[in-house]
């Protein structure tokens, strides 16, 4: 009777240490993302041409590029060293890099030191948590009952979506603590107070690194080791023999692609849509991310459990394709909720402030026209319209700087907090399952390094890139909104149809050998 | 199902340069248009990033139509050279 119970303990001790730590990763990773305006602004100034070209540098390379180099690094280590110090090793690297990068003086103190630091700080980053996530998959698969490695390691896929979670919800505490008055919270977190979640990380780790400390290397990697069985050469043996790479080709094509798309549309770009396209506030087009993220996250694990009895392959296909038909639709329904077009203004609230701000040096000011427009159903559009008064009044702003910024009313509010939360949906049902599904497709002795870089490739680069690409379809064809979307439709399509074709849905009763 | 399989195999063969041609014209032509850093790093990266990413699925369509995925291995002692 207390086999059992001990058993059910000491899993649940696996689950949450490695969970904990990967949940860190992401945060770290996360807040750089969430904070890169801010960050531009303190050490990569426009004005600068090279320092510009290291931002640009920064946002591609780490996020991107380098993780599935991370994964061949780390992924190698982990299959020649064991799961459990090269995980640990991949979450000290993130939490220090994250707590300096708290730490870099600014590019008006330092100069050009400050980017380059940033910039390589930002690829340790990436580095690490392309070792990290394959690591804890793996670490908590290998020590998973057969019948129940789904339910387990659903609960590692959890922590990406809950970093991010974490990160906009640090971010926005920290943004309305630092001052009694709204405003000057906000610019006391421009100037200084947005090295704070940063800094937090460290705590973070500390605790994880501690907890992990005490974490036993993977029972079947052990026994592994003990029979000498391990791998020598893992980077080889995954990528060169051809029985082990036509299945990292089957993952990446057939399921971890169609995955990242439709993991990074559901939250990054619905969230930037929200922000840059439906013209939303700052505020509420994350607690919108917020409230449906909170929403949604238990289904991680319903559909992770759900694999186990049903395999993973229907469920991860079903996502991709309720993604690939709904995409537009839901979308468009964003755009339609935020059109003050079908909505009533009451024009005896509308509100015009107007001020001038003399120029320095000059004898012209600038004037910022602030108007309110109030809807029924209680929506506030702010329209802040700013230009140039000339001395010389013959002479006129050509194109006044003209920013919008809505603030839904409460239904409208909660209808998109719905729309994403049933994007997030898809997310849950593409990536839930997905670990046990990568897991079970190579063996033991390469496991870290060949389930990681498809992972990696699919989920940082086709994923990661989902935002740029989208943004830059909607630079080339002008004429549609939601023209953005049909890039990960195209590419969730391909893999759906690879995924149907040439995957089977059988779950290995044995991960051991 | 198997011929299916094989039969796709030469889709995912062809898909490979056809993206490669897609993405180098358009990298071409959005450079050409706005030829500053920026445009130029992001079109540089695509193109580094997406073609090694073409070249895999063209190896993974002549595996689909040399047969390799008419069976998948059960075990890792299928999966030797």
């Amino acid at each position: 009777m207390n086999q059992p119970t001990n058993e059910v303990q000491s899993i649940r001790r696996i689950i949450a240490a490695s969970s904990v730590g990967t949940l860190i990763e992401w945060y770290d990773f996360y807040i750089f993302g969430s904070l890169a305006t801010v960050i531009a602004s303190q050490f990569f100034p426009k004005t600068n041409p090279t320092a510009a070209l290291l931002s640009t540098l920064a946002t591609f390379a780490a996020g991107f590029i380098v993780r599935p180099f991370g994964a061949l690094v780390f992924g190698r280590l982990g299959d020649l060293i064991g799961r459990k110090y090269t995980f640990l090793l991949t979450l000290i690297i993130m939490g220090s890099s994250t707590f300096a990068i708290g730490l870099v003086p600014g590019y008006e103190t330092i100069g050009f030191a400050a980017p380059i630091i940033v910039l390589l700080l930002r690829l340790l980053q990436g580095l690490a948590l392309g070792g990290e996530y394959g690591g804890a998959a793996t670490y908590v698969a290998e020590h998973a009952p057969p019948r129940r490695r789904g339910f387990f390691t659903s609960w590692i896929q959890t922590t990406a979506t809950l970093g991010l979670f974490l990160s906009l919800g640090i971010i926005l505490i920290t943004r309305h603590s630092l001052d009694i008055d709204r405003t000057k919270s906000i610019a006391k977190f421009n100037d200084w107070g947005w090295r704070i979640p940063f800094l937090v990380s460290i705590l973070l780790v500390i605790v994880s690194v501690y907890i992990r400390l005490k974490m036993k290397e993977s029972p079947l990697y052990a026994r592994l080791k003990t029979e000498g069985k391990t791998s020598t050469n893992p980077l080889k043996e995954s990528f060169t023999h051809r029985s082990n790479l036509k299945m990292v080709l089957l993952a990446l094509f057939g399921a971890t692609m169609g995955q990242g798309v439709v993991w990074y549309t559901g939250q990054f770009y619905a969230q930037s849509f929200i922000e840059n396209v439906c013209k939303i506030d700052f505020e509420q087009s994350r607690t919108i991310l917020i409230w449906a993220i909170l929403f949604a996250t238990p289904f991680f694990v319903l559909f992770g459990k759900l694999s186990d009895t049903a395999g993973r392959k229907w469920i991860m296909m079903i996502g991709m394709l309720l993604a690939i038909v709904t995409y537009r639709p839901l979308f468009g329904k964003l755009l339609s909720i935020s059109d003050p077009s079908s909505k009533i203004e009451i024009p005896q609230q509308k509100q015009i402030n107007t001020t001038i701000k003399p120029i320095a040096n000059s004898q012209n000011s600038v004037r910022i026209v602030d108007t309110k427009y109030f809807f029924e159903g209680g929506m506030v559009i702010t329209e802040a319209k700013s230009d140039t008064v000339y001395s010389d009044q013959a002479r006129t702003t050509l194109k006044p700087d003209v920013k919008l910024s809505k603030v839904l009313g409460d239904d409208d509010y909660w209808l998109m907090v719905g729309i994403v939360f049933i994007m997030i949906i898809y997310v849950t049902m593409v990536y839930g399952p997905i670990a046990a599904f990568l897991v079970e497709m190579f063996p033991t002795k390469i496991r870290y390094t060949s389930m990681s870089l498809p992972y990696h490739i699919g989920n940082g680069i086709f994923g990661g890139l989902t935002p740029f690409i989208a943004v830059l379809l909607t630079t080339i064809y002008t004429s549609d909104k939601l023209v953005g979307l049909f890039y990960p439709i195209i590419v969730a399509g391909i893999c759906l149809l690879i995924g149907v074709l040439y995957l089977r849905n059988k779950i290995d009763p044995d991960v051991n050998d | 199902m198997n011929t299916l399989k094989r039969f796709a195999g030469i889709l995912w063969i062809i898909a490979g340069p056809l993206a490669i041609y897609y993405l180098a014209q358009t990298a071409l032509k959005e450079i050409a248009k706005k030829p500053v850093i920026d445009t130029k790093i992001q079109w540089a990266v695509f193109v580094i990033v997406f073609i090694p990413i073409a070249i895999g699925i063209m190896i993974f369509g002549y595996y689909a139509l040399r047969g390799e995925y008419d069976h998948l291995p059960e075990s890792s002692t299928e999966m030797t050279d």
